[in-house]
């Protein structure tokens, strides 16, 4: 069964490995039960109800692959003049495959200057990191970026 | 887990209107209450939730956090300052404690 079955040109200890691997996933995956980009929009609609908010003046800035989800930089930021009549009110932080898909909201004032700020975050796999904006006048704004994940840091 | 320890870095002086970059860390687990111990026991969890940023009294900046944030959290954002001043730091924990910080900074 075990020669049948084994790819040409893998080695025992190649095989062994994949299982091992295998058995690891598969015991973290019941403690993570993760998010699914419906429970953010959940959330969303639940901070803003059904108010539609547009693509674009929100960046996020961050790796394209984080080698550990533990410590992920993230940069947010909002296009906005920072004006005591218009400014960025509310950035709410989420994260899309994490056990516990909010992350963070920031809350500027126009004595910020700039609606821009900067944390690390964790991760637990690969997965959209999504921001909603929120102004003083109510207009909404999202942005969206995908970050690859090595090793996850959302772990039991 | 030994008293978390607030670092805070802001420019020492600056022009009336700038907009200075404010950087702060602090040291703390941010126990997620997902983990388990060795006995299998779940760890409770116990995380910064609140950052507050005032200058002057004025609220400048907040930030509400979720166990998504990572071990000594770092929050970095910007202010614009108009009068010379002091900025003072807090972190609310869960268990009730605040931990505090303050810098000065004079503009001309």
């Amino acid at each position: 069964m075990r020669q049948g079955g084994r790819p040409a040109g893998a080695t025992r200890r190649r095989v062994l490995a994949v299982g091992a691997l295998g058995g690891i996933v598969a015991a973290l995956a019941p403690r993570l039960a993760v998010a699914k980009p419906e429970d953010v929009a959940a959330a969303i609609k639940k901070l803003y109800g059904d108010k539609k908010a547009a693509d674009g003046k929100v960046k996020l800035e961050m790796p394209q692959i984080a080698e550990n989800g533990n410590v992920v930089p993230v940069t947010v930021s909002v296009e906005s003049a920072m004006t005591d009549a218009d400014y960025v009110k509310a950035v709410h932080l989420f994260a899309e495959g994490n056990p516990i898909p909010a992350v963070a909201t920031f809350y500027f004032t126009p004595l910020c200057g700039k609606a821009v700020c900067s944390t690390r975050i964790r991760m637990a796999a690969t997965q959209n990191i999504v921001a909603v904006a929120e102004t003083s006048k109510g207009e909404l704004y999202t942005g969206k970026t995908e970050v690859k994940v090595t090793i996850g840091g959302c772990g039991g | 887990m030994a008293t978390p320890t607030p670092r805070v870095r802001v420019q020492a002086k600056a022009k009336k209107g700038e907009v200075v970059e404010i950087k702060t860390l602090i040291s703390h687990d941010m126990e997620m209450g997902t983990r388990k111990d060795a006995d299998g026991k779940t760890i409770p969890r116990k995380i910064i939730k609140q950052f507050v940023c005032t200058f002057n009294g004025k609220d400048v900046f907040k930030s509400d956090w979720q166990p998504g944030i990572s071990a000594n959290p770092y929050m970095a954002f910007f202010a614009k300052v108009n009068e010379s001043g002091t900025f003072e730091f807090a972190w609310h924990d869960d268990d009730g404690s605040v931990y505090k910080a303050s810098s000065k900074i004079e503009v001309a």
